[in-house]
Order: C-alpha cells, then structure tokens, then sequence
C-alpha cells in the first residue's frame, strides 16, 4: 500500500487526508455527515410542506392559493443564497426577539436545526410544483373508486394517491434530493460547519487547495451516485404497475 | 338525532348497519334496498336530473336505459354522493343520507359507512394500478372495513376465482386484457359484501369479443339474489337478467316496468324510437 502511494507520490495527500490526527479526513467526514443530516432534514420538510402545498394549489380557497403562489415564486425566483442569508438572520432574529419578549433570554440555535429550516423552505416550494403536477397526473378514476369504497379523506391519501403519484413524482424529487444535498454547501456562507466549509479550512490550513477540495469533490460524487442508486430503485418500486415503455418490441 | 330537512325523521335510521327499522310509514319499506325520492341535480344552470324516484327491492336487478346525456350516470354516482343531489332523499336499506338543505351530506362518517354498503362497478374500471389483483380486492375490506389481513386473502381468493382470475392474482391491472380488468373489479365489489352493487356501463368500455365474460358473470351475480342498479347500453342484456327496466330521457322517468312490457310493448314514443335506434 505505502509503496503504491510512493511511486505515485501521493504520500502526502494520504497523510493529509487521513482520519486520524494530523490529517483532515475525519473532518471533512464530519462535514459530509453534517452536511447530509441537513439535507435529509431539509428534502423531508420539502416533502411535507410540499404535499400539503400541492393540495392546497388544487384544492384550496382563493386566499390559501393565492398565499401560496406569492411562496412558490418568490422562493424560486430568488437566488438560493440569497434567501439563505435572509432566511437565516431574519429567521434568528426573530426567534431571539420572541425568545426575549417571552421573557427568555437569548436562544442559541443550533446549525442543524437552523438549516434544515432554512433550505426545507427552499426545498418545499420546488417540491409543491412536483406534487402538484404529480397529483394531477393520478387517474381521478382511482380516487373516485376510494371514494365510492367509503375511504376516509387520509386514508385516500395515504393508500391511494400518494403510491399512484409516487410513479410521476420520483424522477422530479430525485433531482430535488441532489439539489439538497449540494444546497447545504450555500450554508458555508452563514458559518455552518458542514462539507464545503471543513473543506476550506483544512485547505487554507495548510494550503493544499487542490487536494482536499478534489477531494470534498469525490464525496459530493459519492452521495449522487449511491442517490442514484437508491432512487433507480424506488422509481421502479414506484412505477411496477405500469407497463415499461420499453417492453413489447420495436 | 335530528335529520335536517328531512319530512320523515326515523329515529332507527342510525342504528348499526345492515338492522333494517321496522318503519311504520310504509309497510314494505323494509325491503327496500334502495329508494329514491324527487331526486334533482343541477350541474351550475344546467338540469340534468328533473325529480327522479326509483325503489329497487332486495333482489331486485334494476335496468336503467335512455340516451346518451339522459343522466343514467348522474343518477347512479348521484346514489352513493360521488355527485351532490341538488336536493331529494335516498334512502338505503332503511337509512336515509342525512342531507342539508342544499342536498350536501351532513354526516360524512354516514356517507362513509354507507358507500360501503354500495359497490360501485365503473365503465373504466378504475382499479387501483399501482397494487396486484389480490390487493385491490382485499383493500377495502383490511383498511375500511378492518377485516382481519388473513381473512380478506382468503376471501378475496375466492372471489378471483369465482370470477375466473384464480392465477391473476399477483398480476397489476395495467397487464390484463379490459375483460380480466372488469372481472377484477367485480370481484373487488363482492369483496365487501354490498347490499346492492351499482354497475355504469360495465361493458362499454370493452372490444366486443370481452362483453360475454363480463355479462356472465353478472348474470350468475343477479341469479344468486344480489341487488343491482344497471346503466347499460345491452338491451339483450338488460332484458334477459332485469326484474324491473327504467327510461330516463332528459333527466326523468319516462316509462318504467318489467322488461317484457317496456321492450316489448313500449308505450311513450320516444322509448319506441330510442329501442329503434339502439337495435
Ligand atoms: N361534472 C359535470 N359537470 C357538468 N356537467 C355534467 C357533469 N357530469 C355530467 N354532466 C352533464 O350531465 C348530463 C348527463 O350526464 P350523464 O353522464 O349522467 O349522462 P349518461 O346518461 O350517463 O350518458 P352516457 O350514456 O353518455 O354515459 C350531460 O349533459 C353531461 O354533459
Ligand atoms: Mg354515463
């Protein structure tokens, strides 16, 4: 192993890289765990503001779709790190002012928390515009056949509408996922340790620049490909009803 | 509990399901499966039911014909409050659908355990095509009405092969001819043990070679005694499995009886020329 390393003179990278002490990589490690706690946090409050947004585009009063169409296009017409910075302070802010106001004193709030909130938001108004869609796309046929069986409102949710439109949703959430997960590099900007922060300061620590950030590179890589994997999977989870479009020749 | 809106409040109508009240008004009412009262729907300012009433017995096999656009499908969907009546009273087995003023349901939880009781069979089928055969069957039965898992396999078992899809079970709807579609349907339907099924053209949908192996098996269903309400377009059909064969034209009765008299000896004209055209 030592010799390999040798004669490809990559000697000190690996001692760079290592987990243990003097090296970094347990560090950016550590990031890359932070970084997809963030993201699995951020895509699952996505998910959940974005089922419930879909349903209220589609089924809503004039005001709630109204509310909701200014949320949709502001988050989206709004460059993510922009919304992250005033997302995060003014999200701070107001918590310490109520906090205050309550009689507390100031709240100290964690990275985590604070940016799973900040990038769920972000990550909700992509999400309702794909479950909307998605939504649409169900047969209504399906959902009238729950209706007439005497399903529960919920209990056509859960076993009906959200398994057929898992079918039209998983390419689109897919993507979404990804852009999570390298939506949480933004939170460097507000201090937060995860990947692309613990990047930089391992780089500027000792000025292996090209390393290191070749090798936070790798990581990112790593998570899109098992993504990928792992979505493969539920698509065709998703999709086993439906007939491939590549079955029955020509 | 007070019914609103209602002329004859019957103080058994919420006992549980499937008691029937001994009600007093009409001495035949307790085999009543379905009746249905000046029954109106209006889509915005279009008419399209004008005061239907309609009473189908335990057992009875109940043909509705008529145009297209007559409001055979209103009707129907009209039953189990897929559409909101405009205002009339239904009453099934007994029960009647709570309504406000306005015709909406005032009991969801009762609109609920009714359609339960309802079976609706549709033109397209509408099986659920993200689960096999055997789970559109048993889907009902496990999470409404809280059949035990293994009990509703079992059953559900049964009824694939009663309708002849015993080595369908593991197969999605999208992979089936319409006939085998249907038929699944159907059995899903028997699967909660309605007290009367509806059926909107179940073969309207299908080529021509796949209409017989659905019509069999709702010949042998009316044969065994199950109550149903028919839309369809089979007049041969409808004449040879029906007890009692209604019109609709322009959303209302235009002549009703016994399939022998209403095809073989219509009397309004335009029944006479609605036969014609059809045949
Ligand atoms: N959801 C709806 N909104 C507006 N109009 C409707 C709606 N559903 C039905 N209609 C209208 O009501 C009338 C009756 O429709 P219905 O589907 O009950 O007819 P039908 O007798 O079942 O006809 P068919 O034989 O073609 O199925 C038609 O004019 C139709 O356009
Ligand atoms: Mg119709």
């Amino acid at each position: 192993m030592e010799l390999i390393l040798e004669t490809l003179g990559l000697t000190e990278t690996a001692a760079l890289l290592s987990l243990s002490s003097p090296g970094w990589g347990a560090n950016l490690l550590r990031g890359l765990a932070n970084s997809l706690q963030i993201a699995l946090g951020a895509f699952g409050m996505g998910l959940v503001i974005g089922l419930f947004g879909a349903y209220g585009k589609l089924y809503g009063g004039p005001i709630l779709r109204d509310l909701l169409a200014i949320y949709t296009t502001v988050i989206r017409a709004v460059p993510e790190l922009v919304l992250i910075l005033i997302l995060y302070y003014v999200g701070t802010d107001l918590i310490n002012k109520l906090a205050q106001f309550m009689g507390y004193g100031r709240v100290e709030i964690s990275g985590v928390v604070a940016g799973i909130w900040v990038l769920g938001i972000v990550q909700g108004a992509y999400a309702t515009e794909i479950l909307r869609g998605a939504i649409q796309a169900v047969p209504p046929g399906q959902i009238e056949a729950a209706r007439a069986y005497g399903m529960p409102a919920l209990l056509t949710l859960r076993r009906v509408t959200i398994p057929a439109l898992m079918a039209f949703a998983t390419p689109g959430l897919a993507n979404l996922w990804l852009i999570a997960t390298k939506d949480t590099a933004l939170l460097a900007v507000v201090g937060f340790n995860e990947l692309t922060l613990e990047t930089k300061q391992a780089a500027s620590s000792t000025r292996s620049y090209f390393t290191f950030f070749l090798a936070a590179g790798g990581l990112y890589l790593m998570v899109t490909l098992c993504s990928g994997v792992v979505f493969a999977r539920i698509e065709k989870w998703a999709r086993r009803g439906q007939p491939s479009l590549r079955q029955g020749g020509l | 509990m007070p019914t609103a809106a209602s002329a004859d409040p019957d103080p058994a109508a919420t006992a549980t399901p499937g008691t029937r009240p001994p009600s007093a008004a009409q001495g035949q009412s307790g085999q009543d499966a379905v009746r249905i009262e000046g029954l109106h729907k209006s889509f915005g300012t279009l008419e399209v039911l004008k005061g239907v009433s309609l009473t189908a017995k335990q057992g009875d096999v109940v043909a509705i014909i008529g145009g297209s656009g007559s409001g055979k499908s209103t009707m129907l969907r009209c039953i189990n409050f897929l559409e909101t009546p405009s205002a009339g009273k239904i009453v099934i087995d007994g029960e009647e659908i709570e309504m406000r003023a306005d015709g909406s349901p005032a009991n969801r939880r009762q609109i609920e355990r009714i359609r339960t009781r309802l079976a609706m069979v549709f033109q397209s089928f509408n099986l659920w095509t993200h689960r096999t055969l055997l789970e559109n069957v048993i889907e009902v039965p496990i999470h409404v009405l809280k059949v035990p898992r293994a009990e509703a396999i079992a059953q559900a078992r049964t009824l694939l092969q009663r309708v002849g899809l015993a080595n369908k079970e593991d197969s999605f709807p999208a992979f089936l001819s319409g006939g085998q579609q249907q038929r699944a349907a159907i059995a899903r339907a028997l699967a909660v043990d309605p007290s009367v099924m509806l059926f909107d053209e179940p073969t309207s949908a299908l080529d021509p070679e796949l209409v017989g192996e659905v019509l069999t098996v709702i010949r042998d269903l009316a044969a065994e005694g199950r109550t149903m309400l028919l839309v369809t377009h089979e007049m041969r059909f409808a004449r040879e499995v029906a007890d009692h064969v209604v019109y609709l034209y322009q959303g209302q009765i235009e002549e009703q009886g016994p399939p022998a008299e209403v095809f073989g000896n219509p009397k309004s004209d335009r029944l006479r020329q609605f036969l014609q055209s059809v045949s």
